[in-house]
């Protein structure tokens, strides 16, 4: 296999086409390229950016393989363009050691087909109590900057503070997964409204997203330190994060991010009404009016990446009573048609602008130095072509997930990943794992 | 949905103009005489009036049974006890069809212990539904004697079933359809055949036992 | 008819009509020394509970009993706690057995309708988590029927004022009931504090043609017809009320309010009764009390359900 790679004719960032040459896993030319020993990528047509980068995925190791691996989750990745995911701590155990966060992080690299990033919890065992041992997975091979309880909230606002006070040392993020339990329980799974009300089914209403949202982004403010906001699902949430982004960007000490999901973007509360656990998921979906000022707050800035929030679940684990199933969606292979289709055939963003939300934000957000580049000479050659023209029909069962909990199944999206490279590695050539 | 007619009562109005082609079997007189007849053959046979309860079986054999009470207390002077049995539900053709509402069923008071029950219907063919009367009977008590009377006996049994008082043998083939109309319940009275079969001549009601049709070539 | 009873919506005001028709016959059943029809004999009813109730549980045994079907009671296990076999492979085990009917009661909203696509048995919701209840409000508008009517013939809802009252939030007998007697024809008057009114009423009412309230002392003298509905006790740790006896003096039918609906107002309660919390006992004893009635018709209903599901063709699995 030489190690030259020579991509002709790509669009880059959907901007004007040009040849890209590759060497040793660097961008080392672009322009008018001729490499006669290089192996030919065609991209014309194709729209190159820099490999997709995902806040927040679920690969279920350890703990749960019948759901994901590390290897299964890692090959949807890439099938989705993905270069690098970071990988959330509530497995069983708990990535809540240096330990554990280094298995993780071994696994993903004998898998080799993403750069497997561990999100290390805040609490031990996700308790909600006591910190975990957080500096000393910020110390590990695995090099923890992201930390989420995600699946659960950090709702004491005690422990909060000291998680933001304390990752400041090493440059850490805390990532809230917004949901006060006294507001939303273990229970809550229907948006709160009109059709919870009719279907009988508990309520989980915005609010409770939205009091623990205005609180962490005033502790961020009051510690000084970084916080980000996952999934955020309700246009609640995007006022306060434009009120608080206003705020930061003055006062320069502390910082507030977030991200949206796909499924947020596109799917509403309406689904549920068959009682279909395919559609439960948490944050749950919204109505029409909150999809809405998520589109524009992603447009806009004030939401700053997509994150898949890719949750497979063994089969049996949905087939239970709406309330009783399990929480969840697949997005992994979907999430680039479903924002191309969203957000750039509706012209909210364009090429470029897909590039800063799901590559170059979410990267600088993790810390991941080598992801999220400009496609320029030097730039480590993480990149992901697009075709822009292709329609595909999901088919749930045309999946490398191990499971098949997928919401977008039969729809019609637009876009369709060509090709993934992971430091100048195909790792996904014409749709299809290498 | 739920309510469908009974099967052997064509929704259609045999004097309509839009009908298929038929003829008169019973006219209103001769309705009213065959009742007559039944009325004197059952106080024959019972010796009288004692005892005697009348049981329709609805749709059309209720008022058939009003009229012939009516007809008893003319010529005897007593009040013959009369009600309705309802055979829905006991039907051995129940999964055959989309289910129906059962009709009203009306014991008359004294019951029908120990009693000689006259079940009335119009139209006796495969006997069936006399044998669905006869189970339903048998869950609301136990007559001492039960004895049949219809308007029509049509043939082609299919159950060792006879009517002991018969108001016209009307020997039919099985694509005919004879339509039985009564005032109480339809806007025009009388009794007739309509198909495709060649006319058969008409015998008066003779009811020879076990034998369906009677005299007659069908 | 369709082939299964999961929510009121699948019943239109003629099915519902010959429901009753047949459930006035089967009325007669009951007074019959041989209780038996044979219309549903050799179809199989698996009463599949996985929520205790004795009394509709009962209910459908019986009924079933009395058509001649064979019942088999069968306690479900299992909520999310026990995740062991899913609510699938559960169902989909007792079906395999030949199953005409599945009669089912489970604490999640919307189970009835995720098992009626997972098995080839006919499906009757006897009560989804917070959801529905179909039979019990067949059975209210029945008995409702019954007294409105006369000699025997039933009345009718049309233009009667009915008010329910209760913790409409959780109650899935409220449901059923607003869906049913809006179908009927009824005016329907709501009434619950407000932190036990569901969410998003007002689209919803406005879309049912049904008036809410939290002002029960407003709504009552107008009512043709009362239905009070069950307040758990527990609801008061949820911070839903103050004090039972604050739910009381507010939403009860106390003995002064009976005194104001006067004698010819028939109370309802679905049961089981909190004497003394929702519904004095005066009240539930009261001569214009029609529990007990509700409960004759729900046998009478069942057996009308169950025939009508199950008795005819296209009935078999």
């Amino acid at each position: 296999m030489t190690d030259q790679i020579l991509v002709k004719g790509a669009s880059l960032l959907g901007a004007a086409s040009c040849d890209v040459l590759i060497s040793n896993g660097v961008i080392t030319e672009v322009g008018s390229v001729s490499a006669p020993q290089a192996r030919v990528i065609e991209a014309d047509g194709l729209v190159a950016l820099p490999g997709l980068v995902d806040l927040h995925t679920h690969l279920r190791e350890p703990g749960r393989e019948d759901a994901e691996t590390i290897l299964t989750g890692s090959r949807a990745a890439a099938v989705g363009g993905f270069t690098a995911v970071l990988a959330m701590a509530n497995t069983s155990p708990v990535t809540d050691t240096a330990e554990a966060a280094e298995r993780v992080h071994d696994l993903g690299r004998a898998a080799g087909l993403v750069d497997v990033q561990p999100v290390g919890a805040v609490t031990r065992g996700l308790g909600g109590e006591e910190l975990a041992e957080l500096g000393l997975m910020a110390r590990s091979r695995a090099g923890v900057r992201v930390f989420s309880d995600d699946g659960r909230c950090v709702a004491d606002a005690r422990v909060m503070r000291r998680a933001l006070e304390y990752v400041k040392a090493f440059g850490g993020v805390v990532s809230q997964h917004a949901q006060d339990p006294d507001l939303a329980g273990p229970t809550s799974c229907c948006h709160e409204g009109e059709l919870s009300g009719r279907l009988g089914l508990p309520g989980w209403p915005g609010v409770a997203e939205e009091v623990i949202v205005a609180r962490d982004v005033m502790l961020a403010r009051h510690t000084g330190s970084r916080v980000h906001v996952a999934h955020a699902s309700t246009a609640g949430t995007v006022e306060v994060l434009r009120w608080a982004k206003g705020l930061a960007e003055k006062e320069l000490h502390w910082d507030v991010t977030a991200e949206v999901t796909p499924h947020h973007l596109l799917l509403t509360t309406d689904l549920l009404s068959g009682y279909d656990p395919t559609y439960k998921v948490n944050p749950p979906l919204r109505p029409q009016e909150d999809v809405e000022a998520l589109r524009a707050a992603l447009a806009d800035g004030t939401i700053d990446a997509v994150a898949t929030d890719h949750a497979p679940h063994a089969r049996h684990d949905k087939e239970h009573a709406f309330v009783d199933a399990a929480f969840g969606m697949l997005g992994l292979e979907t999430a680039l048609p479903v924002v191309a289709t969203v957000m750039v055939e509706s012209g909210l963003l364009d090429w470029a602008g897909v590039a800063r939300v799901m590559s170059a934000n979410p990267a600088r957000i993790a810390g991941l130095g080598q992801h999220g580049h400009d496609l320029a000479v030097g730039s480590p050659a993480n990149l992901t072509l697009v075709d822009p023209a292709a329609t595909v029909t999901v088919d749930r069962d045309d999946s490398v997930s191990l499971s098949r909990n997928n919401p977008w199944h039969g729809r019609t999206l637009g876009a369709a990943v060509h090709a993934t490279l992971l430091r100048g590695v195909p790792t996904v050539l014409e749709g299809k794992l290498v | 949905m739920c309510a469908q007619p009974a099967p052997d009562q064509a929704p259609d109005d045999p004097s309509a103009a839009s009908a298929p082609p038929h003829r008169v079997v019973l006219d209103a007189r001769d309705i009213t005489r065959a009742l007559t007849r039944i009325s004197h053959e059952i106080l024959e046979r019972n010796k009288g009036a004692g005892d005697l309860v009348l049981l329709g079986i609805p749709s059309r054999g209720v008022p058939l049974a009003r009229r012939i009470a009516a007809r008893i207390r003319e010529v005897e002077g007593v009040d013959v006890p009369t009600g309705s049995l309802d055979v829905t539900m006991y039907r051995d053709d129940l999964r055959k069809h989309p289910a129906r509402g059962p009709q009203p069923t009306a014991v008359p008071p004294g019951g029908i212990d120990d009693k000689t029950v006259v079940l009335v219907d119009d139209v006796l063919y495969s006997g069936r539904t006399v044998r669905a009367a006869l189970d339903a009977m048998n869950d609301i008590g136990r007559p001492s004697v039960v004895r049949l009377a219809v308007l029509v006996d049509r043939g082609h049994r299919e159950l060792p079933i006879r009517a002991d008082h018969v108001g016209k043998n009307l020997p039919s083939a099985r694509t005919e359809r004879v339509m039985v109309r009564l005032d109480d319940l339809d806007d025009v009275e009388g009794v007739w055949i309509a198909g495709s079969a060649p006319q058969t001549p008409e015998t008066p009601g003779k009811p020879a036992p076990g034998d369906p049709g009677g005299e007659a070539t069908a | 008819m369709k082939r299964h009873l999961l929510s009121i919506d699948d019943v239109s005001a003629d099915d519902v009509a010959t429901l009753f028709e047949t459930a006035a016959e089967m009325h007669d059943v009951q007074r019959r020394q041989v209780k038996k029809l044979p219309a549903l004999r050799g179809r199989t009813v698996i009463n599949l509970f996985f929520e205790d109730s004795t009394r509709t549980r009962s209910s459908f045994e019986i009924a079933g009993k009395w058509l001649s079907a064979d019942t088999i009671n069968i306690t479900g296990k299992g909520s999310s706690a026990s995740k062991g076999e899913s609510l699938r492979d559960t169902v989909q085990t007792i079906a395999a057995m030949g199953v005409d009917a599945l009669v089912m009661r489970h604490a999640a909203s919307g189970a009835a309708l995720q098992v009626s696509q997972w098995v080839d048995a006919a499906v009757i919701n006897a009560g989804d988590g917070t959801h529905e209840h179909p039979s019990q409000a067949l059975l209210d508008a029945y008995t409702l029927q019954r007294r409105f009517g006369s000699e025997g013939r039933l009345g009718s809802l049309e233009g009667r004022h009915v008010v329910l009252v209760g913790d409409l939030t959780h109650s899935r007998v409220f449901r059923s009931n607003v869906l049913c007697l809006t179908k009927l024809g009824a005016r329907v008057s709501v009434v619950a504090p407000p932190t036990l009114m569901p969410s998003g009423v007002e689209p919803w009412s406005k879309e049912l043609g049904f008036a809410t309230s939290y002002d029960l002392d407003e709504v009552l003298p107008t009512a043709d017809a009362v239905m009070m509905l069950r307040v758990q006790r527990e609801r008061m740790g949820g911070g839903y009320f103050p004090s039972a006896r604050e739910y009381t003096v507010g939403y009860g039918l106390t003995r002064d309010r009976l005194a104001t609906l006067g004698p010819d107002v028939p109370i309802c309660h679905p049961g089981p009764m909190n004497r003394g919390l929702e519904i004095a006992a005066d009240a539930a004893d009261a001569a214009q009390s029609l529990v007990l009635d509700q409960v004759s018709a729900g046998l009478a209903v069942r057996m009308s359900i169950l025939y009508h599901l199950l008795a005819g063709e296209g009935s078999t699995s």
